[in-house]
C-alpha cells in the first residue's frame, strides 16, 4: 500500500539534507571559518588593542568580536547555498531535488534556513573561542538574534542567486571575490565608520552589509553608528528584494529547469 | 474509464532553431510496458524531461495518471518515478541515506521497510551503508533505479537504464522491472538495445527529429516492417528469380523473405529442382533492428 505523503515533509527533508551535507564536513564548513576568524582576532587585537578604543571606552578587541562573528555568519551563509547548488548542478544530482513535488517556495526556505543554521554554528563558535580572550557585553540579545537571522538570510539568498546563475566554479568565485568580499570588508567589521573621512562615511551608508554589522554590534554594546531601527529597515528591505529575485528565478526554473 | 498512465498532447519544444519536440501526441495506458525508441537527438530525453517537469514545453499538455505536470505537478510527480540517463549521485551520502532523503522529498517518512525491500530486490543490501562514491558504475545505476522506486510510483520511466551495464546486472535489472510491470506498474523504457525493447515492450513509439514516426504494438511493427528470412548458402550460384524478394547476401549466402514456416519446404524444393545445392541454412526471425532501420529510412 502506498503511504500517504506527510505535509511539508519535502521541505523538512531538504532542510535536513542541507544541514547534514555541511555537518558531514564540519571540519571544513564550521571549524575552518572559526579558526580564520580567531586568527583575525589574535592578529588585529595584538596590533591595535592598545592604540584604539571605540564608542568611548570599548577596547578594540572587544569591538572587533561582533564584527568578526557577523562576518563569519554572512560568509558561511553565502558559502552554504552557493556551493551546495553549484555542486549539485555540476554533478547533476540536482535532479533528485527537482523531480519530487517540492514547491519553489519550499526549496527556497529549506536552502535559506540551512544556510542560517551553518552561519549560526560558525558565529557561535567564534563567540565561544573569543570568550576565552575577552569579556563580551550583551546589552540587547533580541537585536543580535534579529540581525544574525536577517544577515544570514540575505547572504543565503545571495548565495542561491550566485549558485543558480553560475555555470562553473570560476564564476561563483568571481561573485564571491568581487562582490561579497569587498562589501563585507568595507562594512565596518574592523572599524567604526566614524573614524572614516566624511566622503567614505557616505559611501559606507550605501553598503547594505554595513547595516547588518552595525545593527548586530548594537546588540552587544547598545551603541551603533546608526539607529538599529534604521539598520533593520534597510536589512529587511534588502532581504525582501533578494528573496523576490531568488523566488522568481526558482519559479521560472532559471538555469534549473530547461 | 481510468486515465491513461501518460498523456502527451501537441507537445512542442524548441531550443533556438532546433525543434526538439515537434508536435508529439502519445498515450500510454496503465500497465503497459512501453518502448520509446529513436536515434540520438530524436527527442526521447527531452520528452521524458518534460514529463518529469525538468523541461518546460513551449506548447501542449502532458499528464501522468490524469494529473497535469504543470497545473497539478505535486500529484503528477508523486505518480512518476524517473531513472535518469546520466549516472548521477550525491557524494555526501550513503546508499541508505540517499534513499531515505529521496523518500522524504516525496513526503514519505519512516519508509525503511520498503527501502529494505528495494535494496534486497536490487541486490544492494550489503552496500546499504556504503558511501555512493565507493560503488561501481553498475551499483550506482541500481541505486538510481531504487531512488526512482522509493515513493512507489505507478508509472516508471527508465531512460537508457542499461547503458554501460554488464550482462548479468542487465538480466537482473530486467527481471526486477518485469516483476514491477506484472505487479501493475506502467513502464516506459528508452534504450539503444533494440533486442531489449523487442523482448520487453508490448508497444513501441519511434521518434525522429522530435516527431513520432511509428507507433504500434511490437508484434504489429514486426509484422509490418520485417519478415522472416531464410538464409541459404549454395554450393554454386544459381538464378533465383523464381523466389520473390531473394537477394544475394554475399559469401555465397542468399536471403529469401517468407511469411510462414509452411513456405520453407516449398522454397527448398524449388531450389533443388533448379539445380541448386544447399550447403548451409539459417532461419531468421524478424527483429526490431530491421524495423527501426526501415522506419528511420522512410521517415
Amino acid at each position: 500500500m502506498r503511504p500517504e505523503p506527510v505535509r511539508f515533509a519535502g521541505f523538512r527533508t531538504l532542510l535536513y539534507k542541507e544541514i547534514l551535507r555541511f555537518w558531514k564536513v564540519s571540519f571544513q564548513t564550521v571549524g575552518a571559518p572559526v579558526l580564520t576568524a580567531v586568527l583575525y582576532l589574535l592578529i588585529f587585537s595584538h596590533v591595535l588593542d592598545r592604540h584604539v578604543t571605540v564608542y568611548g571606552d570599548v577596547p578594540y578587541t572587544v569591538f572587533l568580536v561582533p564584527g568578526l562573528v557577523m562576518m563569519s555568519v554572512l560568509q558561511n551563509a553565502f558559502a552554504n547555498t552557493s556551493s551546495s547548488l553549484i555542486q549539485s548542478k555540476i554533478t547533476g544530482n540536482i535532479v533528485f531535488m527537482l523531480l519530487p513535488p517540492i514547491s519553489y517556495r519550499e526549496f527556497f526556505a529549506a536552502y535559506v534556513l540551512a544556510a542560517i543554521v551553518r552561519g549560526a554554528f560558525v558565529g557561535m563558535g567564534v563567540i565561544l573561542v573569543s570568550l576565552l580572550m575577552v569579556s563580551l557585553p550583551v546589552v540587547a540579545p533580541g537585536w543580535i538574534i534579529a540581525f544574525a537571522l536577517m544577515g544570514g538570510a540575505i547572504l543565503a539568498s545571495f548565495g542561491m542567486i550566485a549558485g543558480i546563475w553560475a555555470d562553473k566554479f570560476d564564476q561563483l568565485s568571481a561573485f564571491q571575490n568581487f562582490l561579497i568580499m569587498p562589501l563585507t570588508m568595507l562594512s565596518g567589521v574592523f572599524y567604526s565608520i566614524h573614524s572614516l573621512p566624511p566622503v567614505w562615511q557616505t559611501v559606507s551608508h550605501l553598503n547594505p552589509f554595513f547595516y547588518m554589522i552595525d545593527g548586530f554590534r548594537y546588540g552587544f554594546f547598545g551603541q551603533s553608528d546608526v539607529s538599529p531601527w534604521v539598520s533593520l529597515g534597510v536589512v529587511s528591505a534588502c532581504f525582501v528584494v533578494l528573496a523576490i529575485l531568488t523566488l522568481s528565478m526558482l519559479a521560472r526554473g532559471y538555469k534549473l529547469r530547461a | 474509464m481510468s486515465a491513461p498512465a501518460i498523456r502527451i498532447a501537441g507537445v512542442r519544444k524548441r531550443y533556438g532553431q532546433l525543434k526538439a519536440l515537434d508536435g508529439i501526441d502519445l498515450e500510454v495506458q496503465q500497465g503497459e510496458f512501453f518502448g520509446l525508441l529513436g536515434p540520438n537527438g530524436a527527442g526521447k530525453t527531452t520528452l521524458i524531461s518534460a514529463l518529469a517537469g525538468l523541461t518546460r514545453v513551449d506548447e501542449g499538455e502532458l499528464a501522468v495518471m490524469g494529473h497535469d505536470v504543470v497545473a497539478d505537478y505535486r500529484q503528477a510527480r508523486r505518480k512518476l518515478g524517473v531513472v535518469p540517463q546520466e549516472l548521477v549521485f550525491d557524494p555526501f551520502f550513503s546508499v541508505r541515506e540517499a534513499l531515505r532523503l529521496q523518500s522524504g522529498y516525496f513526503g514519505i517518512r519512516r519508509n525503511d521497510t520498503w527501502i529494505d525491500e528495494i535494496l534486497a530486490s536490487l541486490d544492494l543490501t550489503h552496500k546499504a551503508d556504503a558511501n555512493m562514491r565507493m560503488l561501481s558504475g553498475g551499483m550506482k545505476r541500481r541505486v538510481l533505479v531504487a531512488q526512482a522506486l522509493v515513493h512507489r510510483p505507478p508509472v516508471i520511466v527508465l531512460d537508457e537504464p542499461t547503458a554501460g551495464v554488464d550482462v548479468e546486472l542487465r538480466q537482473g535489472l530486467w527481471q526486477f522491472i518485469r516483476r514491477l510491470n506484472r505487479d501493475g506498474h506502467t513502464i516506459v523504457l528508452t534504450t539503444h538495445y533494440l533486442e531489449e525493447a523487442q523482448t520487453l515492450c508490448n508497444r513501441i513509439a519511434m521518434l525522429k527529429a522530435g516527431r513520432v514516426v511509428a507507433l504500434d504494438t511490437t508484434d504489429n511493427l514486426l509484422a509490418r516492417f520485417a519478415s522472416r528470412i531464410l538464409r541459404v548458402r549454395l554450393s554454386a550460384p544459381i538464378g533465383l528469380d523464381f523466389l520473390p524478394g531473394a537477394r544475394d547476401a554475399g559469401h555465397g549466402w542468399v536471403e529469401i523473405p517468407f511469411e510462414s514456416y509452411g513456405e520453407v519446404e516449398d522454397m527448398l524444393s524449388r531450389i533443388r529442382l533448379t539445380g541448386g545445392q544447399v550447403e548451409d541454412m539459417v532461419l531468421g526471425e524478424p527483429d526490431l533492428e530491421k524495423v527501426f532501420m526501415g522506419v528511420m529510412h522512410e521517415a
